[in-house]
Formats: C-alpha cells, structure tokens, sequence
C-alpha cells in the first residue's frame, strides 16, 4: 500500500472549515482550503456582531 | 502558514481511499490573478458597470471588478463575467498587470488523505412566501439583509435605516421560524437553532444604534434559548433593553402605501385577531443547504438526511458514510457559531488520525527572520491610526489625530486605515517598517486583548522584537463611550495616542523562553467525553492518562438508555469502554482523585492518588483535557422525594425500560425543574428532548395513555423538532405555563393532582397522574476540590469557563489545558462527543509541537532590595513566588508566571518589576498625560 498523504482537503471556508483548517495546520499537516466563492469567511463574514459580547464577526 | 487557499473552486470528483485520495478541482476563472493583485482597487474604481452587491444582499451596488468586502482574504479582486462589458480600461489601469481576460476554466488534481465536507448553509429564500410581502414591499427584510444593514460595513454605514426611505425606523417586528419549523408552507420540519438568538442580538443591537426611541416587538412560537448563558443574554433583552416577545405566529403583512408602514395581522393567545403596525419588518430565516451542496454529495456519494443536512448517526456525529470523509457546521445540520466551531475541531481531529503516520511529510517549517539588534539604535517610531471602519473614524477626527501623532517626538512615520487589522494594512505596515527603519511600533486602534498578539508577529516578521509594540485603543475605552461628544473623542485619542509614543520610548527587547513539550495528556473524568477525547489522542498517537474518580468508567451515561433516535447508549457506551481499555496508548486509573498538580503548558506535573489504598502517582504531561461531566438536578419541588409517584425523566427512563407504560393511563411532565429560575437562571438544552422521548416512548406501549407536557418554551432544537410533531401528532398534549404561574400539585389516594392555567383558556386546569414526571435540569459534577487544585474557573453554576464563548469553545483560559462535554455545559450525547473529539484536536495542535515558547511578560525580583516580607507570596493568585530557604531569596519561576503584575504592585519596596510594564514604562504614560494639563 502507498505511503499516506500528510494533507487533508477542507470543502468550504466558513468558520467551520477555517476552523477545522487551523487546528490541522498547527498539527503539522498541510491543508487545501477550497471555497466556491473568490473570499473566504462564508456565512459568518456577513453578520455584523455576534452575541453575547458583542464582538465584531469579521 | 501550511494552509493553502483554493478560491473560486469547486470539487468534481473524489477518488481513492482514505489516506490516499485523488481529487479532482474545477478552478473556475476568476480574471484577475490573485498572486500578481495588491488589491489596490484601481480596476473597480475606474469600472463603468454597475452590479448588485450579493455581499450586502443586493442592498447596494459594486462593480463588475471587485472585492467582497475591505478585509477580505485573500485580498484581491475578481471579475464579474456575467456583468462585465469588457471594455479593457481595467486592464489599462492596473499596475500589477494582474487582469487576464483570457483566463478560462482549468481542472487540477490534488492528493490528499482525508477530506472534510463544511460547505455551510445558505438563509431561506422567503420570496415564495406571498403572505409575508417579501419581495413586494421594500421595508420587510430577511434577517440577513438585516445584518448588513447593523454593519459599519454595510450598504447604510451602520446607519438603521429602512430600505424604502432611508427613514429611521420606529417600532420593527421579527418574525421566527421563517422557513423552518414549517413543513406546511416549506417542507422544512426542522428548527434552524440559531434564529431565536440572533433576532435577540439584532433587536439589543438596533436598539443600540437608533439612541432614542425604537419598539422591537419579537414574534415567536417558542424562544428556544438553549446554549451556554443564552438565557441570560435573553433575560437582559427582555427585562433590562425592554425587547418586547409575542407569542404568535403571523398570518399576513399589508404594507400601507402611504407611509410604507406595515400592518402586521396575528392572532394572539386567546385567539382574538390582533393589528399593530411596525415600520420595518425583519423575517428570521432559517438556514437551509444550497443546491450546490446537494449537487457536491450526490458527486461524492456521500448520503443527505431528507432535509439534506448530512447523515450522520448520534455516536458518530462528523462521520458521513464514506470513509476518510468527514463533515462539520451547518451541513452536517443547523448549528450556532460555538457549535460549528466545536464540530470543524472534531472533523479536523479525525481527519487527522487517519492520516497521523505522515504528519508533517507535506509542509515546510517558516523561518522568522533573524532579529535585528535595534536597542542601540535611536528610536524610529511609527505611529498607525485605525477607523476601524465607522467606529473610530465615525466619531473621531482620525486625519487630525493622525497629524498630531507626526508631529510626536521620535515619531518618523505615521499612517491611517480603513482597518489596520487587515492583511494588506500588515504588508503595508512591513514595508513601511523596512522604508522608514522603524524600531518601534505604536497601533492606534481596538483593544490588545484581541489584537495586540497580529501586531506583535508583524513586527517579528520584520526582524524587530515583538515587544517593541504598543497600542493606544482609541476604540472601547474612547470613540465607543464618547460617541455623543466628537470633539472630546478627537482630543481623547490624542491624549491616548501621546501616552502610546512616551510608553514606546521605554520599551526594550525581550526574549522568550522555549520549553519542550512533553507529548502525554492527561484526561480528567471517563464518561463518554472523557473517553472520546482519549480516543482521539491515542489515534493520532499520543500516550493518554485517563483519570476517573469511580470505580468504572462511564460516568452519567450508564444511567441512560437510547437516545431520542433510538441508539442504545449502554451498548455504545460499553464499546467505547473495550477500546479505551484495550488501547495501549491509553492508560486507566481507575478510583482514582487528583491531589497536586504543577507545572504549565508543555510540562505539567499532576499527582494522583488511586485505588483503595491511595497509591500515589506521579503524572507528567503536556495538555489537560477536564471532562469532569454533569449529573441530574435533585429536585426540591413538585413533592420530589415526598411522594414516590413524583420521578425524573432519568427515572422515567428506567420504568419504561423496566415495566413499560402498560399501567399508566396519565402522566405529566413539568418542564424547567431546576432551570430557568433564579437558582439557575440557565436553561438545560436537553429537557424538552427527554420529555418528547419518553412521551412517545409512552405512546408507543400504550397509546391509550395520555401524556400532558407542561411547558416554557418546547426547545426541541434541530432535527429533534421532528420528534416534537411525532409526538403532537401521536396525541401527546403541551400546555404552556408562565414562570410566574407555575403548576401546582397535590397527593392524593386517586394519583398526583396537577393545576394549571391553560394560557389559551385563561382557566385553571385540573390534571389527574399516575405518574408526575419533572424534567429535572443538569447540575454540574462538584469540582470544588479538583478546581482548587488545578486552579480552574467555573462560572456561578459551576460549569467550567471557555477562552472564548464563541471562537474558542473547547479551550480553557490557562493554555494547554481543554474542556469537553457536559463538564462545560449541558449538552446531547452526540454534541458531548463532537466536542470531547475537538478537545482532542485542540489538545494535538500544542502536543504536535516539540517545544513551544513562552511570553516574555513575566516578574521579576530584584534580591537586592528584596526584604522578603513575603506580601508577593501571599498574593500571587498562581501561588509563584516562593521563599528559597536555601539562598535566602524569594523565587519567581518565570515559565509559571502568568505576568499578572499582582506581585509588583503590592510590592512595598516596589523590588519586583513585570517586564513590558515595568514602573517606569507606566510612569512615561501618566507623565505623558499630565504635559497636557
């Protein structure tokens, strides 16, 4: 069997995919981060602030 | 960084296995390469055509060459072929000669071993909906929309303004469950879970913006407040902003031409048909999965649940069913920000174990450049003043604050931004760093809290000592509070600024300390999060302690049965118990109670005494991961424990499984028992769904037994709201009570008596049970002890604290050590899993290191000065200072020091100094203050 690959391809940037990016980057493997759009931070990067502090989104 | 972004790019076909998959991308053309694009914005400046701003939901117009929005990333523009008349002048204009018309759709292939599918959701399209008037009047807008409109960089500035006339609006009325919790009208049973809380925050908000006088009435079935403190965020909506929330569901908008008022048609409670009009109306969409993703599963073969949210199972929450592919966020099904965050950590955690032998193999290690010697140097300060969109620039004069920051001594450059946290604003900074040879740097802007650490690694990028850095947060403690008072907002931040610039003359470089990571963990508590979290360590690898005060593992989920999908829980659960135990990476303690701990990040010492004969051991490990667990409320209330026909629904459970319903002809349930009150002023998320279960678990033995569920609020969040109508539909009845009028319940020989007020009545009904069943809340497991010990928050209900509400749900304040399960907060099965995986995966990227470094802010004791009154080793909160009854001096172990400054201040004879604030670094800034006065 071939020797296993040290990436991992994540399908959409949004705060999960951006999240889950991260956390396998700093594991010390190499990330594909693919989003359809030409911006990542999907969803998340429309919203003004989030609750309960009141924290700007972006 | 080793992630690399692939924009404008969808996947075609996956191939392979896991560890060795072959995937094949379509790169549709974006017209501008995004290397050779600075995002200077000359192309969309000088392009004549104008085309809806999907980014603001069409409130606003762009151009055919353009950015989404100013901080995006990566940071360059594309082209709109749809719109784009291809007239040349971008490509005239642009410097970078990054526009390629001639660009086309490519297809590359790429190996990767594992996948992750977090391809999100998009808001329901109400425009099918005619009785909402949504796309027929201009002041009814989606909740989306209404987001752009509260945002600085929105299509009003931030301004609440209604689309029709730009008129501030007076009263505005949400609508919930717009697209969800309707399978009538939309075939969407399910609840999105995320619209209750966000038409809160939007109405606090518009609230907030408006000043004077704003109505924000929200219209809603249930409020289903449900996460970690929402109920308190609600309360304060309510009791403290003056929110108003309507029980009711509306029937029909008629907007008055006129005005472009909206008459808002309802029925209330009683039934009696209701008109209020409102000048803006705000529909809570729900999320819903787009076609795109659809079409990506039906490629990829991977199953969709019939609302098209990803099949998954309770115990395997990200798995989808093709190996080595995992999901996370809303499409694995409809979720808030923690929750996604949470899940996307669980994915990335199994992606990884798939793939741990070849960690590493495929990334290369960035050097930082070596640091340049500059405390000899004269200071060369540059001074960056941030608008922070409108937020600092709407109030402050940031051009006057920014001249007067040039004129400040040392100061040989200055600059203002639009956002100086954006990524080309931290190129910009470089290169003026290297242009202007500047040593110091001073960033007038938000808080460091948040900040302050992108800054600090600009700097590093540079070859400058990070601690060279101060910020001036002109924004929180200044354009924020003055709003009302521009001109002393202006002056403030001069003064704030000033202060910066004296700090910055007084700093010097400061080295970190780099300590090896020890590559073991320590998991604290083996239910079914702790266990998890073992797993997936283990599977990527690492040796694991596992702690468990009990004699067995398992802890509350023993007392369980099936989940509300029917899974059985002890069978699960008793395989979880056989791999953990049968792991060798992991180890058992069994009996076992933490009684010391040391250390920090990287390299903790914790002693633990097991078994019976209190055998101590001695742990060292690099990360802790507290998974310590919940347990059922006791009730005190509803003649528990007085009359034994009064059970939980834990209790419940255990009847139903024992001796069925076959001889119950009526039982109640009262919902919120030990929640939602003054002692707990939370709510228990799992209540309602224990009471459905066992409701229809009733139905299902006897269905002539009739069930009444007395309830608040029903909060069967996401697919659970499908059981919710299952049991509305198996005859199960639900009626409503007021906190403020709750049942009443009395014994008697012929069963429990229930009273209460039917809301639609208005009338005292009276229920007889065989059976009085309280859906008793969950109370956090007593960590008095462990708390003390390993010097642990808690909030007031005893529920440990995250770093972050939001962004770092799985991660405790002191770093390197982890929270997962109900030890964090009431939670599902399936959630407790998804987020012990996570605590896992955050755990790994601190283990994955060999060694990590340590802030240079630490104490420091001057031993000549020093009297050793022992003050600093009675107050340091850490309890680091200590005696050295050798040397005769007091020690300050700087790789334990959290750099509070406690110590140097209560210092009589100020011997001990905090480095980066020392007194003479704070001394410049109060001086700096006083020139003025």
């Amino acid at each position: 069997m071939a020797e296993k690959s040290g990436s991992v391809m994540v399908l959409g940037a949004g705060i999960a995919g951006m999240q889950a990016s991260l956390d396998l980057a700093n594991s010390d493997y190499n990330v594909y981060l693919v989003d359809k759009s030409p911006t990542i931070g999907g969803m998340m990067a429309r919203l003004d602030k989030t609750f309960p502090t009141n924290d700007c989104a972006m | 960084m080793n992630i690399n972004l692939i924009t404008n790019s969808e996947v075609k076909t996956i191939e392979g296995e896991p560890g060795n998959f072959d995937v094949t991308l379509v790169n549709h053309p974006r017209y501008i390469d995004p290397v050779k694009c600075t995002g200077c914005g000359e192309c969309a400046r000088h392009c004549p055509v104008t085309a809806v701003n999907e980014y603001n939901l069409g409130l606003d117009d762009r151009r055919a060459a353009y950015i989404e929005y100013p901080q995006a990333v990566p940071l360059a523009f594309a082209i709109d072929t749809d719109t784009c008349v291809g007239c040349g002048l971008c490509e005239k204009m642009c410097i970078a000669k990054a526009i390629s018309y001639d660009d086309e759709e490519r297809e590359t292939e790429v190996k990767v071993g594992s996948v992750i599918l977090s391809s999100g959701s998009q808001g329901f399209d109400p425009s099918d909906l005619d009785y909402l008037g949504y796309g027929k009047y201009a002041n009814v807008v989606t909740s989306e929309e209404f987001e752009r409109i509260l945002s600085a960089s929105g299509p009003y500035f931030g301004h609440v303004m209604r689309p029709l006339d730009r008129e501030e609006p007076k009263r505005i009325a949400w609508l919930q469950c717009v697209g969800s919790r309707d399978v009538n009208k939309t075939g969407n049973g399910y609840c999105s879970s995320v619209c209750c809380m966000y038409a809160v925050k939007e109405a606090m908000i518009a609230k907030e913006h408006i000043h004077g006088d704003l109505d924000c009435v929200v219209f809603n079935m249930d409020m289903r407040t449900f996460g970690k403190d929402y109920e308190k965020y609600y309360n304060r909506a309510r009791y403290k902003d003056g929110v108003q929330f309507v029980k009711a569901r509306i029937h029909t908008i008629i907007e008055i031409p006129e005005t472009g008022d909206l008459i808002v048609k309802y029925a209330d409670e009683t039934g009696a048909m209701q008109e209020e009009v409102f000048s803006m109306v705000v529909l809570s969409v729900g999320l819903k999965i787009p076609d795109t993703s659809v079409e990506l599963a039906n490629r990829l073969g991977i199953k969709l649940n019939k609302y098209n949210f990803t099949a998954t199972t309770p115990f395997t929450p990200v798995l989808t069913n093709r190996p080595g592919i995992y999901t996370c966020g809303v499409f694995q099904g409809p979720k808030d920000i923690p929750g996604s965050v949470t899940e996307a950590s669980a994915a990335a955690c199994l992606a990884g174990s798939d793939i741990a032998e070849s960690r590493g193999k495929d990334i290369e290690k960035i050097e930082v450049p070596e640091e340049i010697d500059v405390m000899s140097q004269d200071p060369r300060i540059g001074v960056f003043v941030c608008n922070c969109g409108i937020n600092i620039g709407g109030i402050v004069d940031v051009p006057d604050v920014q001249e007067y920051a040039s004129k400040l001594p040392y100061v040989v450059f200055s600059d203002s931004n639009l956002f100086t946290c954006s990524q080309d604003t931290q190129d910009k900074i470089k290169e003026m760093i290297v242009e202007h040879k500047l040593n110091r740097l001073v960033v007038a802007s938000c808080s460091p809290k948040t900040h302050e650490p992108m800054f600090m690694e600009t700097l590093e990028a540079c070859g400058i000592n990070k601690y060279l850095f101060e910020m001036a947060n002109i924004r929180n403690q200044n354009s924020w509070i003055h709003s009302n008072n521009p001109d002393i907002a202006t002056q403030k931040a001069k003064d704030l600024v000033r202060m910066a610039v004296a700090r910055s003359l007084t700093l010097k470089s400061l080295q970190e300390k780099v300590v090896p990571v020890n590559k073991q963990a320590l998991v604290i508590g083996g239910g079914i999060a702790g266990m998890n979290a073992s797993m997936g360590l283990a599977n990527q690898g690492f040796n694991v302690f596992l702690v468990e005060k009990e004699a067995e593992l398992g802890g509350f989920s023993r007392k369980l049965h099936h989940t509300i999908e029917g899974d059985d829980i002890r069978a699960y659960v008793e395989k979880l118990i056989g791999e953990v135990t049968a792991n060798e990476k992991v180890q058992v303690l069994r009996d076992a109670r933490i009684i010391g701990f040391e250390g920090f990040k990287g390299s903790f010492a914790t002693e633990v005494a097991v078994g019976s004969q209190a055998e101590k051991q001695k742990i060292e490990h690099g990360v802790i991961i507290v998974a310590t667990g919940a347990t059922e409320y006791t009730p005190k209330e509803f003649l528990y424990g007085e009359d034994d026909r009064v059970v939980t629904q834990v209790q419940l459970t255990d009847r139903l499984e024992e001796k069925g319903a076959s001889d119950l002809s009526s039982v109640v349930m009262i919902q919120c028992v030990g929640s939602r009150n003054e002692e707990n002023e939370n709510c228990s998320r799992i209540c309602c769904q224990s009471a459905v279960k066992n409701a229809l678990h009733i139905k299902k033995f006897n269905p002539d037994a009739q069930v009444y569920v007395l309830y608040r609020d029903i909060r069967t969040y996401g697919m659970l709201e499908d059981y919710y109508t299952e049991a509305r539909k198996q005859g199960v009845i639900f009626i409503r009570f007021e906190k403020d009028t709750p049942p009443s319940v009395e014994s008697s020989s012929e069963g429990i008596l229930v009273t209460v007020e039917d809301h639609i009545l208005k009338q005292n009904l009276e229920i007889r049970a065989d059976l009085l069943t309280l859906s008793a809340g969950m109370t956090a497991t007593d960590t008095d002890e462990l708390s003390g010990i390993m010097k642990l928050n808690r909030s007031p209900e005893g529920f440990f604290i995250e770093a972050h509400v939001k962004l770092r749900p799985v991660d405790m304040p002191s770093e390197g050590v982890f929270l997962c399960g109900t030890a964090h907060g009431p939670k599902l099965i399936s959630e407790t899993i998804s987020q012990a995986q996570a605590a896992a995966s955050r755990a790994i990227t601190f283990l994955a290191k060999d060694a990590i470094k340590l802030s240079a802010i630490t104490a420091k004791v001057d031993t000549d000065h020093c009297v050793k009154c022992l003050t600093c080793v009675r107050s340091c909160p850490f309890g680091v200072p200590v005696f050295n009854e050798k040397e005769k001096v007091i020690e300050i172990n700087e790789a334990i020091c959290h750099g509070c400054g406690v110590c140097a201040g209560v210092c009589p004879r100020q011997a001990i100094q905090l480095s980066f604030y020392e007194d003479d670094q704070i001394l410049s800034k109060i001086d700096a203050l006083m020139e003025a006065v």
